[in-house]
């Protein structure tokens, strides 16, 4: 086991913490959505570089090649990538009501706007 | 952006093969990558930047906002019926083979189908999203 | 891609971050062609880069682009970042090396897939045959998200459209 054998796993932990640390470390909601989502991407890695074998091609089946990449995680990627903007688009109209009723997207103001005004609802 | 007259001569000249190009992907997604969400988006890619070079009334015109709501339901449906056909023909819900005359072309008139429905229920949904979000008025002066 | 991630994390023109969260969609996308995985790279690169940016920009239209400045320094964040990372690259030791063709992924399911897609379904994208025919439902439920995060984004935003008054239309 060596670096180059599990490189790509350390390198999906890096974006994965990373993305982690954006949506726990930043107020701004938008931030946080966007951390949120770069999370998401280092999933989509995380399944797929494990299906790719050195030497193969793309899974499409032709006469010319013998080894292809393994297309299934290809399938439930492209299914989460689909859900991910989906979630994306949904968080970012529910920020745009926030900022309607709220007056701002930063989490420790809307925090004490809730706490202060919001007992009487 | 209506003034710049290079921009608009590009977009109206682009258009066309971006709604060809998404097409080409969408229909051709059997024999290279491709398919029903590739194709949608790219397809509302081609609105929001029609969107963005004349203006939301204009595209708002092109295509109205019943058609979008339409199509986002429409697609589902469409998937749906494919299944609910193959209920009807003898098979399973969702089973291709008893669509056509032989199982293998009956498994493709499944799969053209359902990627039909596919990429019109992301077209339409990202399209639909686009326009809420830029037809809304930005009320933090207001308030 | 990690230079990016950084640069996503301390930039605070929120403007900024979305060209540079647009730049790391298409570096992930070349990753993907990389990895031989043409499809998701398509869907990545169109959806990720392109339809992601838009809805950003959108919504920063409506809220305002600047990011507060942190009122402490976010040290347990961090901490805890660093820990997660630890314990998720202990966990990776056992996992199979890179492209090892006797891995558990390469041999269940796929083989049965990668020989018979073609003769049982006519259509040689094997990632097309297998989203549409053999795991369909999947690919219903994935349409039905769609259209639900459509009719969530039209039920959350229907009211306040384009009255100059400020009231609200129902």
């Amino acid at each position: 086991m060596s670096v180059a054998s599990h490189f790509s796993y350390w390198v999906t932990i890096l974006l994965m913490v990373a993305g982690l640390y954006i949506v726990i470390a930043r107020g701004n909601l938008v931030k946080k959505l966007i951390g949120l989502s770069i999370f998401q991407t280092s999933v989509y890695l995380l399944y797929i570089a494990p299906g790719k074998l050195i030497g193969g091609t793309a899974p499409i089946v032709s006469p010319a090649f013998k080894i292809y990449s393994n297309p299934l995680p290809h399938v439930l990627i492209l299914t989460a990538i689909v859900v991910g903007v989906a979630t994306l688009a949904l968080g970012l109209a529910l920020v745009v009501r926030i900022r309607e009723e709220y007056g701002s997207i930063e989490e420790d103001e809307i925090l004490a706007a809730d706490g202060a005004g919001g007992d009487d609802e | 952006m209506r003034g710049f007259l290079v921009l608009r001569v590009v977009a109206k000249l682009l258009m066309p093969f971006m709604l060809v190009f998404a097409l080409y992907v969408q229909f051709h997604g059997d024999y290279s990558p491709g398919g029903g969400f590739q194709a949608g988006v790219i397809i509302a890619a081609t609105m929001i930047f029609y969107a963005l070079i004349f203006g939301l009334p204009a595209a708002r015109q092109l295509v109205p906002e019943a058609l979008v709501e339409t199509m986002v339901a429409l697609g589902v449906l469409i998937y749906a019926g494919v299944g609910v056909a193959g209920l009807l023909l003898g098979g399973n819900y969702l089973d291709y083979f008893v669509l056509a005359h032989s199982p293998v072309h009956g498994q493709e008139r499944g799969i053209f189908w359902v990627e039909v429905g596919v990429a019109v229920t992301v077209s339409g949904v990202m399209l639909k999203i686009f326009y809420m979000f830029a037809g809304r008025q930005r009320s933090a002066e207001d308030e | 891609m990690a230079a990016l991630t950084l640069g996503i994390a301390l930039q605070r023109n929120l403007y900024a971050v979305v060209v540079l969260s647009g730049a790391y969609s298409f570096l992930m996308a070349t990753a993907l062609v990389a990895l031989d995985a043409v499809d998701v790279a398509m869907t990545e690169a169109s959806v990720g880069a392109g339809i992601s940016t838009v809805l950003l920009l959108g919504a920063l239209y409506l809220c305002g682009g600047e990011e507060a400045k942190p009122l402490t320094r976010p040290w347990l964040p961090l901490a805890i970042a660093l820990v997660i990372a630890g314990a998720l690259v202990y966990g990776t030791l056992g996992l199979p090396a890179f492209s090892d063709p006797t891995a558990p992924i390469h041999t269940h399911v796929v083989p049965r897939y990668l020989h018979d897609a073609l003769r049982e379904t006519g259509v040689p994208n094997v990632v097309t045959a297998v989203l549409a025919s053999y795991r369909g439902y999947d690919t219903l439920g994935e349409t039905t998200v769609v259209f639900t995060a459509g009719a969530g984004v039209i039920a959350l935003l229907r009211r306040l459209r384009r009255r100059k008054d400020g009231g609200h239309k129902a």
